[in-house]
């Protein structure tokens, strides 16, 4: 009943597993899809922190704080590259930003 | 340690199960509140942990910031959601069948897995007794002594990314009037005041 190392890998494992499939299933819509990147970050995140805790090592914490860090970053850009994008087109289907194709 | 099971089985269901409802929710609001009760329960699995500061600052930036962000931009947009659903069924079996196989994978890994010999003789900074040193002043210790640098990078990226969010975002409105305080400054009797002789019955010109 003791809760060890893989149960917290297993967690972070099926997270990560849903936010790749959130990708697959809500191709179109861009804003599901930065929130299954957070949901992958997050999964990346218990893993690190898992193993920082296990091994009794402080560093995985700390590069822990650095993956929050990129994914603020990330959210932020993101949602203004998503409300430029339709403020310029009207729309924010992943089908319609085919502009650079050629 | 039964208590921390039933925590630990608690925040693991509800966190993957909110994570199954952020991306199955029809509406995005839900899906942006589902999203922060993911976030919330990851937080108590850090706390299970040993990990209370990374909790904290995991609510405090994602609840506090990031999903703020998400239902503002989601709000502010004025699309038609369910257009957007169309079709959505379409990648469901290819889908399950990738992400069965890629979860089937990793937790064989989980299973088979084990930590290397050499691994626990090389660790640089090993965890402080809990008791003499929290967890918060032992981040802090190496954080600000031997990964500094590292600290001042976090920071040096979350400022490219606020002035690059500014910089996409910013708008000139064109027909609304700015105040130009240069010219307001600049300005001086000789410029401000000009005489013109009006001739009768003509009138004055108007300014170019």
């Amino acid at each position: 009943m003791t809760v060890g190392l893989g149960h917290y890998l297993s967690v972070a494992a099926i997270l990560f597993t849903l936010g790749i499939f959130g990708i697959f299933l809500n191709r179109r819509n861009v804003i599901i899809i930065l929130m299954s990147i957070e949901l992958i970050l997050l999964a990346v995140n218990i893993n690190l922190v898992a193993f920082s805790t296990h091994l009794g090592d402080i560093v995985g914490q700390i590069y822990a704080l650095l993956v929050l860090t990129v994914a603020a970053a990330e959210a932020a850009i993101g949602l203004a590259i998503l409300v430029v994008y339709f403020r310029n087109r009207g729309s924010i289907a992943v089908e319609d930003i085919n502009l650079m194709k050629g | 340690m039964i208590v921390q099971a039933i925590f630990f089985y608690l925040f693991a269901c509800i966190c993957v199960a909110s994570a199954v409802m952020v991306i199955a929710s029809k509406n995005p609001v839900h899906s942006v509140l589902f999203l922060i009760l993911a976030f919330v329960n990851a937080a108590g699995l850090f706390v299970l942990m040993g990990a209370e500061f990374l909790a904290m600052i995991l609510i405090v930036v994602y609840v506090g910031a990031v999903a703020v962000l998400f239902l503002f931009v989601v709000m502010m947009l004025d699309v038609d959601f369910s257009q957007l659903r169309q079709g959505m069924l379409q990648y469901l079996p290819i889908g399950v069948l990738i992400g069965g196989i890629f979860l089937a994978e990793l937790l064989l890994l989980v299973g088979a897995w084990t930590i290397g010999p050499g691994i626990p003789q090389s660790i640089t900074a090993p965890i402080p007794p809990v008791a003499s040193v929290p967890n918060t002043a032992a981040i802090g210790q190496v954080l600000y002594t031997r990964y500094v640098y590292f600290f001042e990078a976090a920071g040096m990226v979350l400022l490219v990314a606020m002035v690059g969010a500014i910089v996409l975002t910013l708008q000139h409105r064109v027909r609304v009037r700015r105040q130009d305080i240069g010219a307001q400054v600049a300005r001086n009797p000789r410029t401000s005041i000009e005489l013109r002789r009006v001739r009768p019955g003509q009138g004055l010109e108007t300014n170019p």
